[in-house]
């Protein structure tokens, strides 16, 4: 093992005690216009001459394509184009991927000569209405002939399996071990070992809206246009440009309001790609929207699917010493985003708690699924679940009491590193846990619990205790590999603010628009904070790829430390500036002076003062007024860069620090199960959150309310269910069951704040809220209704099939 | 493919379209009055998210076909704000943060709508229960019930008054 050479931490920041706007739970700044149907979706964007595309899905899980007719469908009313998938693939590269031995597993728009999932796109029509476009799609004759499918991951690698890309050779995508601390003697010395084998089934974002995009390319200057709510990688468009084939600084993405991500428009490169290539080729702006079921089988955003195998190194007194885990995640037919779920486990693999050791092996599948991308929480909610399993299952079987073995375990002094070489910036597990326990009235429901047995009903209480990461860095996409394809490490956010001369300010933000999340409302929060006006003064513009400056978007929860360093750095130059020019119009010594109240004023003279205004509005229109070499003006940018990452070790036994703002929180429903349908229904929920100092507390309350709502239809409804031969079983909202208020409880929340100490005003990101916790929390619950009876319930989601099949398998 | 003349008196304003037979409501709302303000989230009839009223009741636009509505009045979420006054339940959504993405939005509206006018004084299970014929991917549903009780709330409080000078 060796150990990294760790740059010194960035400086430990105080944070400034008394705040006007940060902390506030205001109106979020974006909702008007969406109150009103006003949106501006991608749907409800028309340009001048634009024509519809529509894709034609395989039917089959896996076939060869030996034949496809578009002489009808070419022919038919209104359509422009018919592009096959041989003909696109001269149109257009192959798509990005994450993954190892690209040239092995080609990804495409289209496919060319096999299809590897239902819903994998054969052809696209382009035409003068989508009416019209599938109309013409009925028309195509394509012949298949059909192959043997693979759909379990395990069964994916074993001999004999059918190859889902035969050059690869094997249908193991990857794999490899890792050892963190010295697990062979934490397991050694270990007094009881743990054991579980635990499925987590693969659902997905499916946010109202689907993904879309609208591609204007001019033949007279080679450029192209994007209108879209996919790709919030600003910093990658050069991936996009590149399946393009055109030069980057020809290709301008335009970001738009997004009607819901949860990770699943992050990489959907498809859509643009898709709308590019129609619109080079008919010679017209072309929007492609996906529709329900082009976005349900054939998307970026199935989630985690994972069989996983795990031991627990246990201390008879209840201390955990290590963990070693043996999982095989299904990727489905490609590899689009690969191991990086697995990245953000390891970020926190470990919880809480303070174990010395960790062995980590993966196995990446590829079967005849769609391709697997990011849903909310991307690895680590499923991370969370396994080991929040583990650790009750621990409890039950040193018959401790399981808050009591918690806290046992619990870290205490931050910065804290894990075995992984991440580390934990800060954190006060056990004030979380003390208000959760109050505010769940936990002793309250054990009583209710024991009273309830004894009339024969199934009452469970799922505490968990578990983390949330935030803010990735770029070395979680390559230190799988000894020698990645591209070690990049730049993470960066971008914003410029700019005072306009009545002293109006403008921010423009450089990463996708709107999703859900409230970046506006936050940057209009920390702009009054900094220059002490009204956030709903505050005008925010979203720019384009073109001219736009470095910046990563959304994911990881990390837009809201990354933006805050942005407004923070543009603002101190804004101020100097300001300091300059107030300090020269009142003939005063820069030093001698303070910002106070939205303006600058000599310390203690509060009538020789210029507001920001004053200095605003002389900076634009009086030139004379001020020395030769200042200039016009009152705007600057900044762009920030990760506050905290390093790099990993060579052989990997270190990672290095990658997501280093770690949030908390404790979540406890309350659940009783019918042991005759299977069905579970909530009595109570409560849930206690610490992500650093609040924003918006709402807006915050408002993830953890959505999240968890998510999290119980991960828990309970939610899954993407391919039969043994590779079809889709769910590919609407008819099957695929998304909770409604029915069926999501009324949830009671608690915030606690451990500021970070690395960032402004100690802000940590917790955008994946409730989604991080619920399914382990659920599952805890349900087991523990059922731990008389010794049903143990392993699988998610626990819909009422798996339930009543568990609860016959002990006899009841 | 033939032509109908539909006449459709949408938020008070009538107008007559001619379109195929097989174009869906919310198509002719979107495409050929220009009311985007009613979404599309699955074209299936399961999230609620093209939700309007006709005849003051909701139905789905997306599996509803314009022809079978000529004559009908309809509300959209256009139809709510008077100029820059928001409807009470526009005004509790943003108020109570009712909305994240806010593309369910125009259709919870609209669903919320035909609850507080058909039952002023709905209590909360039955708004949550009201409520669960539409989607919401974003918000769990707790800040949309909280709006439009509040809502309910303030529309009652309104009616009284006027009741209360009656009487
Ligand atoms: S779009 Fe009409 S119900 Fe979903
Ligand atoms: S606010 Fe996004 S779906 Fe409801």
């Amino acid at each position: 093992m060796t150990t990294v050479d760790r740059p010194d931490a960035p400086p430990v920041r105080t944070h400034k005690p008394d705040r006007t706007w940060v902390g506030k739970s205001i109106r979020r700044v974006e909702d008007p216009k969406f109150l009103r149907g006003r949106g501006g979706y991608i749907g409800d964007m028309t340009v001048t001459g634009m024509l519809y595309a529509a894709v034609l899905r395989s039917p089959h899980p896996h076939a060869r394509i030996t034949g496809i007719d578009t002489t009808e469908a070419s022919a038919a009313p209104g359509v422009h184009a018919v592009i096959t998938g041989a003909r696109a693939a001269e149109l257009c590269d192959p798509l990005p991927d994450f993954g190892p031995n690209p040239a092995a597993h080609t990804w495409r728009c289209l496919a060319v000569d096999k299809v590897r999932y239902v819903g994998e796109g054969v052809a696209v029509v382009v035409a003068e209405s989508r009416y019209l476009a599938e109309d013409a799609l009925a028309l195509i004759d394509v012949e298949y002939e059909p192959l043997p499918a693979v759909v379990d991951p395990e069964r994916a690698l074993a001999d004999g399996a059918p190859l889902v890309h035969d050059d690869l050779g094997s249908n193991c995508a990857y794999e490899r071990t890792f050892d963190f601390g010295d697990v062979e003697r934490d397991f050694a010395e270990a007094d009881v070992i743990v054991t579980d084998r635990l499925r987590w089934h693969r659902s997905g974002g499916q946010p109202l809206e689907t993904v879309g995009a609208i591609a204007d390319f001019d033949h007279a200057t080679g450029a192209l246009t994007v209108h879209t709510n996919s790709l919030s990688f600003t910093s990658y468009l050069f991936m996009v440009a590149g399946t393009m084939k055109i030069p980057a600084n020809k290709l301008d993405v335009r970001p738009l309001p997004a009607g819901g991500s949860f990770g699943s428009k992050l990489f959907a490169t498809k859509p643009a790609v898709i709308a590019g290539m129609c619109s080079r080729e008919v010679g017209r702006p072309v929007q492609y929207l996906e529709d329900r079921v082009d976005n349900m089988s054939n998307c970026d955003h199935h989630g985690s699917d994972r069989v996983y195998e795990v031991r627990l190194a246990m201390m008879r007194d209840g201390t955990i010493r290590g963990i070693d885990i043996d999982t095989v995640e299904d990727y489905g037919a490609y590899i689009q985003f690969g191991v990086g779920h697995h990245g953000n486990a390891l970020a926190q693999v470990v919880g809480p708690y303070a174990m010395t050791s960790v062995r980590y092996r993966v196995r990446a599948a590829l079967t005849n699924k769609n391709q697997q991308g990011a849903y909310r929480g991307f690895g680590s909610e499923v991370n969370n679940w396994m080991l929040e399993q583990m650790v009750d299952k621990a409890a039950r079987e040193l018959a401790l009491d399981p808050v009591e073995l918690r806290r046992r375990n619990f870290i205490r002094e931050f910065p804290h590193f894990i075995p992984t070489g991440n580390v934990y910036d800060s954190g006060d597990y056990d004030a979380v846990l003390d208000k959760a326990l109050e505010l769940s009235e936990y002793r309250h429901w054990r009583d209710v619990q024991a009273k309830a047995r004894e009339e024969g009903r199934c009452i469970g209480i799922g505490l968990i205790t578990a983390q949330e990461r935030s803010v990735f860095s770029a070395t979680e996409f390559w230190f799988w590999f000894d020698e990645p394809g591209a070690p990049v490490t730049s993470m960066p956010e971008s914003v410029t603010l700019k005072v306009d001369a009545t002293g109006g300010i403008t921010a423009t933000l450089y990463s996708c628009a709107f999703w859900g999340n409230s970046p506006e409302t936050m940057v209009a929060q920390l702009v009054a904070e900094e220059f002490d006006c009204d956030p709903h003064d505050v005008s925010i513009v979203y720019q384009g790829s073109k001219n736009g400056l470095p910046a990563t978007g959304p994911g990881g929860s990390r837009t809201t430390v990354m933006l805050a360093g942005a407004v923070e750095g543009a603002t101190a130059k804004i101020k100097a500036k300001a300091l300059r020019a107030a300090a020269h119009l009142l003939e005063a010594n820069p030093d001698d002076m303070e910002w106070v109240d939205g303006g600058y004023q000599v310390r203690g003279v509060p009538e020789q003062r210029k507001s920001l205004a004053d200095i605003a509005v002389m900076l634009h229109l009086f030139k004379h007024s001020f020395p030769e070499d200042m200039e016009s003006g009152l705007e600057d940018s900044k762009v920030f860069d990760h506050p905290y990452t390093t790099m990993p070790s060579a052989d990997r036994t270190d990672l290095g620090v990658f997501y280093p703002f770690m949030g908390h929180a404790c979540h406890v429903p309350v659940v009783e199960v019918d042991l005759e349908t299977g069905s579970v229904s909530f009595l109570a929920y409560a849930a206690v959150h610490d992500c650093g100092t609040l924003v918006n507390p709402r807006s915050l309350a408002g993830h953890i309310v959505g999240g968890t709502a998510q999290g119980i239809g991960t828990a309970l409804y939610e899954e993407f269910v391919y039969d043994d031969d590779g079809q889709l079983l769910t590919s609407s909202f008819l099957d695929y069951l998304v909770p409604s208020a029915m069926e999501v409880p009324e949830l009671r929340i608690g915030h606690h704040e451990t500021p970070s100490p690395y960032t402004l005003h100690g802000i940590k990101g917790g955008g994946e809220g409730g989604r991080m916790m619920a399914p382990a929390a659920i599952n805890v619950a349900v087991n523990d209704a059922l731990a008389h009876l010794g049903v143990r319930v392993t699988e998610l989601p626990i819909t009422p099939d798996r339930l009543r099949a568990a609860i016959r398998a002990a006899g009841g | 493919m033939e032509r109908h003349d539909v006449t459709l008196t949408v938020n008070g304003r009538t107008s007559t379209v001619s379109v195929e037979p097989r174009k869906l409501l919310v198509d002719v709302l979107r495409e050929d009055l220009g009311l985007v303000g009613t979404h599309i989230g699955c074209e299936h009839g399961v999230c609620g998210t093209c939700t309007v009223l006709r005849d003051g009741e909701s139905i789905r636009s997306c599996t509803t076909f314009a022809v079978q509505v000529d004559g009908a009045e309809l509300r959209t979420v256009e139809g709510l704000a008077s100029g820059s006054e928001l409807h009470p339940l526009q005004d509790e959504f943003w108020d109570k943060q009712g909305l994240q993405c806010g593309f369910c939005t125009p259709g919870m509206l609209m669903r919320a709508c035909e609850i507080v006018e058909q039952k002023p004084d709905v209590t909360r299970e039955e708004v949550r229960e009201g409520i669960a014929s539409n989607l919401c991917r974003c918000t769990g549903y707790q800040f949309i019930t909280d709006a439009v009780c509040a809502a309910a709330a303030r529309m009652k409080a309104g009616s009284t008054e006027t009741t209360g000078a009656q009487a």
